[in-house]
């Protein structure tokens, strides 16, 4: 089992996460943040098993996982 | 639960300028995480070029010196001389490294100077407003080169990583790119190898990272990776184009 935390402050919405995640958790916000970006969320995190790849992958080193 | 991935000890905790999907956000944490592995933090200085590379000070929890436009190979030099027990390393983009810069960079690389050298092609001017690089592709429309580039007016692109590992000096030359997870795990180990080098005092290192600029691109960040994958990696081949082993320089 994993867990990620996306600081959606930092988010820029450039979708590199979603388009890596095994699992296909991740998925745009409704909400604008402080930038004007829709941020990135999880769906649901009993199926993340903390792999780690959109975190690699973030450019703005948005993400932190725990597994 | 164990935490398995956080943001390096040697970045700030600030957020970055650059556009969304610039990979220099990803060449400034492997390069943060390549100086928190050999905990390298307390003796490291940077040395910043111009163009969107130039905030690297901002970024970076580690001492950073500014240089003119091309100059970073230079001024790290200088700093590389006068401190030998720093590890010194510039961080370049392809403007500043190709166009401005080459006869620093070549210079530098010839005189095997025990420094590393980051440089990241997107093979545009970024910061400037997307002109024409040396390393723009044939055919690739910029705002100074709006029908494509054209080598009977142009040039064609350098291959920097190529050239800088044909001189002697060099001890440690590879090309990389961050387009999918492959490429970035293979980049990351790349940028360490670089490091190591220099703490080994084996000569100058030099890694080329291909980059996506979407922006001045004029693509989204996800069609810019493809980008980098059709049109970036056949003409700038990945690999490590030299290192040397032992201990048989300087």
């Amino acid at each position: 089992m994993g867990k990620i935390i996306i600081n959606r402050e930092r988010c820029k919405a450039c979708a590199f996460c979603a388009s890596v995640c095994p699992k296909k958790l991740i998925f745009f916000s409704q909400e604008v943040n402080s930038q004007g970006f829709y941020p990135v969320e999880i769906r649901t995190e009993d199926e993340c098993t903390g792999c780690a790849l959109c975190a690699e992958t973030c450019p703005d080193v948005a993400i932190e996982v725990w597994r | 639960m164990k935490q398995v991935f956080k943001r390096p000890r040697s970045l700030k905790d600030v957020s970055f300028h650059f556009c969304p999907g610039c990979h220099h956000g990803t060449i400034h944490r492997l390069v943060a995480e390549a100086i928190d592995y050999y905990d390298l933090r307390e003796r490291t200085i940077g040395v910043a070029g111009v163009g969107c590379s130039v905030f690297v000070y901002e970024y970076f929890d580690i001492d950073v010196a500014e240089a003119p436009h091309g100059r970073a190979p230079a001024v790290a030099t200088g700093l590389k001389r006068a401190l030998p027990d720093r590890i010194v390393f510039t961080y370049q983009g392809d403007g500043d490294l190709a166009s401005i810069g080459m006869s620093e960079i070549v210079h530098t690389a010839n005189r095997g100077e025990n420094l590393t050298v980051i440089f990241v092609n997107n093979t545009v001017y970024g910061m400037t407003g997307g002109q024409m690089a040396p390393t723009t592709l044939l055919g690739q429309p910029t705002t100074t080169s709006p029908y494509g580039r054209d080598f009977l007016q142009n040039g064609y692109p350098i291959r920097m990583a190529e050239m800088i590992a044909t001189l002697e000096g060099t001890s440690f030359c590879a090309r990389v790119a961050l387009n999918t997870p492959a490429n970035l795990m293979k980049a990351k180990k790349t940028v360490r190898r670089a490091f190591e080098m220099q703490m080994n005092n084996m000569g100058f290192s030099f890694v080329e990272l291909l980059a996506s600029c979407p922006t001045n691109w004029g693509m989204n960040p996800l069609k810019a990776n493809e980008r980098v994958e059709k049109e970036l990696i056949p003409y700038f081949p990945l690999g490590t184009f030299k290192e040397r082993k032992g201990t048989d320089h300087q």
